[in-house]
């Protein structure tokens, strides 16, 4: 079956004050139709950016994206919108304050065009009863709204045109604790009910643990490791993995702040280190991470970029 | 108590007359103790750290039965006063060490300033005070860091900073608001363990204003969980964590997804509705329109009860009804 999501060897850099920033730097990954893929990794790792090339927001300095088979570079923008949209962090910022909520959410149609005027108001509303909203927001404006009213709005945006694909980047992380959990399970009810695919970039693991069916974990502009979910909760094979899981803070009072060993160092995508990316930190790295980087080893099924999991010559490991 | 470093007795803030976001708060630290004030965006939790500080935005109207740090009741104290307070014996760590540093300023300079007008000292005393301290928060080579601008540090390095800062004339109470909010989860982590650290090797009182139950659970002797202007339940943690006896926070606790437990397919708890803006003069339990359990009579005054010693929650319901 065509992978929902196919992406080649994606390069992309910036310039920032005189210096080449490696946002992203060489991710290749592969999502099936109807999966969720959580993307998670600290703030500069790459995952936001990552999520723009594959929305087709921003070109790619080299490598490809193919949604639906087909290459993103080229496709025209109706087209794309059919197929793919998004759902961003802040429903402050990302949503007009001027318009109503049934032009914000029409929009997309409206773009289109060729609709007749009824038939995209009964679309509108359609949807908004689809995320939990009353037929009477559809008049308010976004200053009238809560902030997970307005993410209900954002994601009605996202699907009214019925895309295959919903990249959502940090849905929640503007969100009280109360109303993300609302947010989760709008979301996870509406990938049931509407087959729908996401890539689901978060900061926050316990969410994408909730969500996501495969997650992919980035540092320094590279997915470090990626696994199905379960996997990857139940044994996180990459250092950087481990620090991570260890860092979230559960809500059980027998347990300290955990010590996650990575020193004071700071990741900087401007000044990538030679070897593996991550040894700097890596409470376990050893002479040789310093020179040889760990590229696409593969096992057990997962993908680990660490020199660790290299299985010996001769094999051994399955 | 003579080990008691703040106590707040009845603490009420409104802005004009829209609303009270603080209403009727009270609640004690004792030295070497972290209290946890939680709660959602709008609970009033930073309001109160603000009302002791006195630094409520014009318009705010505090009053309180009493604000005591120490033996001294900071309720009627002259700005100038609290001035000498602030940063001296009371220090702050807010969230976003970015908008507390002096952009145009040296960690150095901004670091020493703290401790020449508390302390007379003058600037080389200062500075290596300040060295001893930027060690003492984990950042080597301090003398390198003391002549850059804040700009120049990664968010982790910043907060470090805001602490080491805050420790300069070694305060008896620190007010943390949100300390680690805007830090990535492993750094979040590190500079939790660091204020951990100083506070034991210091005997700080610490009063910790967060959001998250998880750093609640991990850092707090003692929580207040906050809405709408009120503590609706306090507990020393592993009572409050064990036995949660208000239906909010029984109803927090279930939205918080947590590794481990997830079972695919399963929905999270959720609260439905939004917090609701509390006028003056507001009657009965802030949490009845979101509550499962609300009855009619809900809307009258609600009784303080007892769940277990030293835990205490607002609600008519008593705690075998609420929890199953």
């Amino acid at each position: 079956m065509t992978p929902a999501i196919e992406v080649r060897n994606l390069y992309r850099s910036f310039q920032q004050r005189g210096q080449a920033v490696r946002a992203v730097d060489g991710v290749s990954l592969s999502l099936a139709a109807g999966e969720v893929l959580g993307v998670v990794g600290e703030s500069g790792c790459g995952k936001s950016t990552l999520a723009r090339l594959i929305m087709g927001l921003l070109p790619p300095g080299s490598g490809e994206v193919l949604v639906d088979g087909r290459r993103l570079a080229g496709m025209d923008r109706r087209e794309r919108a059919r197929l793919i949209q998004p759902v961003f962090q802040d429903p402050y910022s990302s949503l007009n304050p001027r318009q109503r909520i049934r032009d914000i959410v029409g929009l997309p149609l409206a773009a289109q065009g060729a609709l007749p005027k009824r038939r995209q108001r009964d679309l509108v509303m359609e949807m908004l009863a689809r995320v939990g909203l009353s037929s009477d927001m559809a008049e308010r404006l976004p200053g009238q709204l809560s902030g997970g009213q307005r993410q209900r709005v954002a994601i009605a945006r996202a699907l009214v045109l019925h895309p295959r694909i919903v990249v959502c980047d940090e849905p929640t992380s503007a969100l009280d604790v109360s109303v993300q959990a609302q947010i989760l399970n709008l979301l996870a009810d509406l990938r049931r009910e509407l087959g729908l695919t996401y890539l689901f970039i978060s900061h926050n693991l316990a969410v994408v643990e909730h969500i996501a069916t495969e997650v992919a974990v980035m540092y320094l502009g590279r997915i470090v490791e990626q696994a199905p979910v379960e996997a990857l909760f139940r044994a996180p094979a990459h250092p950087y993995t481990r620090a991570l899981l260890a860092s979230v803070l559960t809500p059980d009072p027998a347990q300290g702040i955990p010590d996650v060993g990575l020193g004071e160092d700071y990741p900087d995508p401007a000044n990538i280190p030679a070897g593996c990316r991550f040894h700097p930190r890596c409470p376990q790295a050893f002479d040789r991470c310093a020179t040889i980087m760990p590229d696409n080893i593969r096992r057990d099924g997962r993908l680990v970029e660490c020199l660790l999991a290299v299985p010996p010559p001769g094999g051994g490991y399955g | 108590m003579s080990d008691t470093i703040l106590s707040i007795g009845d603490l009420r803030v409104k802005f004009g007359d829209r609303t009270e976001a603080v209403r009727g708060l009270s609640l004690s630290v004792a030295r070497g103790e972290t209290h946890c004030i939680v709660g959602e965006s709008g609970c009033g939790k930073s309001v109160t750290s603000l009302a002791v500080m006195g630094l409520l935005a014009r318009g705010a109207i505090r009053s309180a039965d009493h604000i005591r740090f120490r033996d001294q009741d900071l309720l009627g104290l002259p700005e100038r006063a609290m001035a000498r307070l602030r940063g001296d014996k009371i220090a702050m760590i807010f969230q976003e060490p970015m908008t507390s540093l002096n952009p145009a300023y040296t960690i150095g300079s901004q670091m020493a300033e703290v401790f020449e007008r508390h302390r007379g000292a003058g600037r080389r005393a200062a500075l290596d005070r300040a060295a001893e301290l930027l060690e003492r928060v984990g950042i080597s080579g301090p003398g390198m860091r003391l002549g850059q601008y804040p700009h120049q540090l990664s968010g982790g390095l910043r907060q470090r900073v805001m602490i080491a800062m805050a420790l300069m004339c070694d305060p008896e109470l620190l007010i943390a608001d949100e300390p680690t909010t805007a830090l990535d989860v492993t750094v979040q982590a590190q500079i939790l363990r660091l204020l951990q650290k100083l506070q034991r090797e210091l005997g700080l009182a610490m009063l910790l204003i967060t959001h998250d139950l998880g750093v609640v659970a991990r850092m707090a002797q003692r929580v207040s969980v906050m809405y709408a202007g009120q503590v609706v339940e306090s507990a020393p943690v592993s009572d409050l964590f064990a036995a949660p006896t208000h239906p909010y926070t029984r109803g927090l606790l279930a939205c918080i997804p947590v590794p481990g437990t997830v079972r695919r397919g399963d929905p999270l708890g959720s609260i439905p509705g939004v917090v609701p803006r509390i006028p003056p003069g507001f009657v009965g339990c802030g949490f009845r329109d979101r509550c499962a359990w609300a009855l009619p009579e809900c809307a009258r005054a609600v009784p303080l009860r007892q769940a277990s010693a030293g835990h205490t929650y607002l609600c008519r319901l008593m705690p075998d009804e609420v929890r199953p």
